[in-house]
């Protein structure tokens, strides 16, 4: 089997020198941190051929993470996707519970490398922010994670989680109060102390060389599962899909395939109440290019620039932005990008629930709506290959509220993510579980 | 009290012909114009003020009377700050009253409207923006219009020389000075290529961190401006954490230019009159006449 450290051995798709996709990538930010970043890639240059690193990477995956994560045959649910093969990738089954701790554990291995004591990180559902504490706690260093005041209640395990490993969460009270304020406010940090701190990036974007870095940890899910399906079944998947927010997870189990010509990539972009209606966080099929947390790239934005703000039941999607290998492959074709609604993403988490018994992430349940729309669409010779990219725990308040599936008067008083009657109750029993 | 110009010039500054650069009674570009500040500044053995505010806050007419009221107490320039969702390098007060302006709904030509206004009555004014706003409304179509409009140059805070070809090539044209940031973590290469590629004045951030009055100025200033001074002949403004006097005395003491902002944008939450008691301080510090604070 593939090891983690693979996905670091340089690729035939890079970015140029200075972190270019095409007109995509580079470095939006201030000079303060330019300092920092160009630490980090040549850091990063040399630890990728250092094979003690190496070694010590493919340890920890291994022996800590639980890697390789399985494939999954799912079939009980491929008989909702026009009875395709639907295999899905495992990466739920991950130590913390998705696929953010390949990443973290690679750029903790390099904070302390670089000597820093203190990390910092921000978080939108939560899985980020848990796997950084979860990477800080094992290795001894300080964690800060911020987190938008809107998405601490919405994941109030997660933060729980962070707080049970010795992190800070600081919850961000500006602008929207979520995703990308949390990132607005990891770089004020950042800026101030960046001579101990190191910023790990939780998605495949900001300014270079995070999308090549964060993607490269991330590849082993699409090494591995191209292995593990070659092995299974003597072809490779007709098609490969994915949850797309920043894209971390959907560019490290497409990379792998991209010269695999007969091989489709989708992504799946969250479509809030549908793109139509405004309410969304479907950066590439809603947005147009433009720079914001570091790189130039697709981001929901009005005619004078500036960001809007966006909506998705899934805390993790909910961010107007994209990296920028997605901006750059969505306008070669390579891959496609379509959106899928909360309403859409909601049906299939019950439907895998219940044909699978696996309660997926509300991130992961949008790549499982897509692959049943795609499954429809390719027919029964199909093989959909689907990374699972993380578990469902943390939402299960969220799905709660969402299928009135507990008595609304004994949920915490937050505002309900799932339709509400005009008296601003859940209206439960409008959805059947 | 002054008054806040003329505001009956309804049009904004897109395609405006007649205003321009003879708005000054010459056909002197932006940078010769943002050199004059320097070279007046220092032939009277003093540093320049720089005073900064967000246009549109509290309202795009009260910002234009702000700023006004910062140049008539003594400010030699002014830095007309264009309202970002997303000011990533600006600490609380800044972010709040940017925010404050965008949900009052200011766009990025009221920032060009209040720039024309300034530089109608003979004021000298720079803007100071996040890349994205310039990005979208056309990196050409903006310096056109900020040549138009009568503004001398762009501070960019988060775009640094690297990424900037498009908008070098473009100021250049328009006789926009492309004004950027070195900061204390920068390397002496990379103090090389930002001071090669900056017109007007170099801005030197004084402490590492975000945007916000402190109580002392980091002696991390004077370090970097020396750096610099190693590279470049450009006047060196120096700006993050100046609030009083004093500390204005103090930078002035080794650089060109006090740039002051958070201070200015506290003192706007109580009104003309503070905006012009601090303004005035401030003149007094650069000349080295601060009473002591």
């Amino acid at each position: 089997m593939t090891s983690a450290s693979s996905g670091l051995a340089g690729t035939t798709h890079e970015p140029d020198e200075t972190g270019h996709f095409g007109p995509y990538g580079g470095r939006y930010m201030p000079e303060a941190l330019i300092a920092a970043v160009d630490e980090v890639a040549a850091e990063y240059e040399k630890a990728r051929r250092d094979p003690e690193f190496l070694a010590e990477l493919d340890r920890l995956q291994r022996d800590y993470a639980g890697r390789p994560s399985p494939v999954t045959d799912a079939r009980r649910l491929a008989e909702h996707a026009g009875g395709a093969r639907v295999l899905l990738k495992r990466e739920d089954l991950n130590h913390t519970g998705s696929h953010k701790i390949n990443n973290v554990l690679g750029q903790a291995l390099l904070t302390r490398r670089m000597g820093k004591t203190r990390v910092i990180a921000e978080t939108g559902a939560g899985q980020h922010g848990v796997a950084t504490a979860t990477a800080a706690a094992l290795m001894g260093l300080e964690c800060v994670v911020y987190m938008g005041e809107v998405d601490t209640e919405r994941q109030a395990l997660n933060v729980a989680r962070m707080r049970l490993l010795g992190a800070e969460v600081v919850p961000v009270t500006t602008g929207s109060r979520t995703l990308k304020d949390a990132l607005n406010e990891a770089y004020r940090d950042w800026v101030a102390s960046v001579g101990h701190t190191h910023y790990i990036l939780g998605t495949a974007a900001g300014p270079h060389p995070f999308p090549r870095m964060v993607r490269d940890f991330h590849r082993v899910i699409g090494l591995e599962a191209r292995e593990q399906v070659l092995a299974a079944y003597g072809r490779l998947p007709d098609a490969v899909v994915a949850c797309v927010g920043g894209g971390s997870n959907a560019i490290g189990i497409f990379h792998p395939f991209l010269d695999d010509e007969g091989v489709r990539l989708v992504g799946f972009e969250a479509a809030g109440d549908g793109v139509e209606t405004g309410r969304h966080a479907a950066s590439i099929t809603g947005g147009s290019p433009g720079a914001l947390h570091g790189a130039m790239s697709y981001l929901l934005q009005d005619a004078d620039g500036q960001t809007l703000e966006t909506h998705s039941i899934s805390a993790g999607l909910d961010y107007p932005g994209v990296g920028p290998e997605h901006a750059f492959l969505a306008d070669s074709g390579r891959a496609t990008y379509e959106p899928v609604t909360d309403a859409e993403a909601m049906d299939a988490f019950r439907l895998l629930c219940r044909t699978e018994g696996i309660i997926p992430a509300i991130e992961s349940a949008h790549a499982i709506a897509g692959a049943l729309r795609l499954g429809r669409e390719l027919g029964p010779d199909a093989t959909i290959l689907v990374n699972l990219s993380g578990r469902g725990d943390k939402d299960v308040d969220t799905a709660a509220r969402w299928f009135g599936v507990v008595d609304p008067e004994s949920l915490p008083t937050e505002a309900p993510p799932g339709p509400v009657d005009a008296d601003g109750a859940v209206a439960s029993g409008e959805r059947e579980l | 009290m002054t008054t806040t110009g003329n505001t009956t010039t309804g049009n904004t500054a897109a395609g405006n012909t007649t205003a321009g650069n003879t708005t000054a009674g010459s056909t002197a570009t932006g940078i010769d114009r943002l050199g004059e500040v320097f070279t007046r500044a220092k032939a009277e053995d003093r540093a320049a003020l720089i005073g900064y505010l967000p246009a549109g806050y509290p309202t795009v007419k009260g910002s234009l009377g702000l700023l006004t009221q910062v140049l008539d107490a003594g400010a030699d320039l002014v830095e007309v700050g264009l309202p970002y969702s997303d000011p990533v390098l600006d600490g609380p007060v800044v972010q709040h009253a940017v925010e404050t302006a965008l949900r009052a709904g200011v766009r990025v030509r009221d920032t060009l409207e209040v720039v024309e206004q300034l530089a109608a009555r003979g004021g000298r004014a720079v803007v100071m923006t996040y890349w994205n706003p310039v990005l979208r409304y056309g990196v050409d179509a903006f310096a056109r219009d900020l040549a138009n409009a009568g503004g001398l140059g762009v501070i960019t805070p988060d775009l640094v020389p690297d990424e900037a070809a498009g908008w070098l090539a473009a100021a250049d044209r328009e006789g926009l000075a492309p004004i950027f940031l070195v900061a204390p973590s920068s390397t002496d290469e990379r103090i090389a290529a930002t001071t090669a590629a900056t017109r007007g004045f170099l801005y030197a951030a004084s402490t590492m961190g975000v945007t916000g009055a402190r109580d002392a100025v980091s002696d991390t200033a004077s370090v970097l401006v020396t750096r610099a001074r190693a590279h470049t002949d450009l006047p060196i403004g120096v700006g993050l954490g100046v609030r009083n006097g004093a500390q204005a005395g103090e930078v002035a003491g080794f650089a060109d230019g006090v740039i002051v902002g958070s201070a200015l944008v506290s003192a706007a939450e109580h009104g003309r009159a503070a905006v012009a008691r601090l303004t005035t301080e401030l003149a007094a510090g650069v000349r080295g006449q601060h009473t002591g604070r």
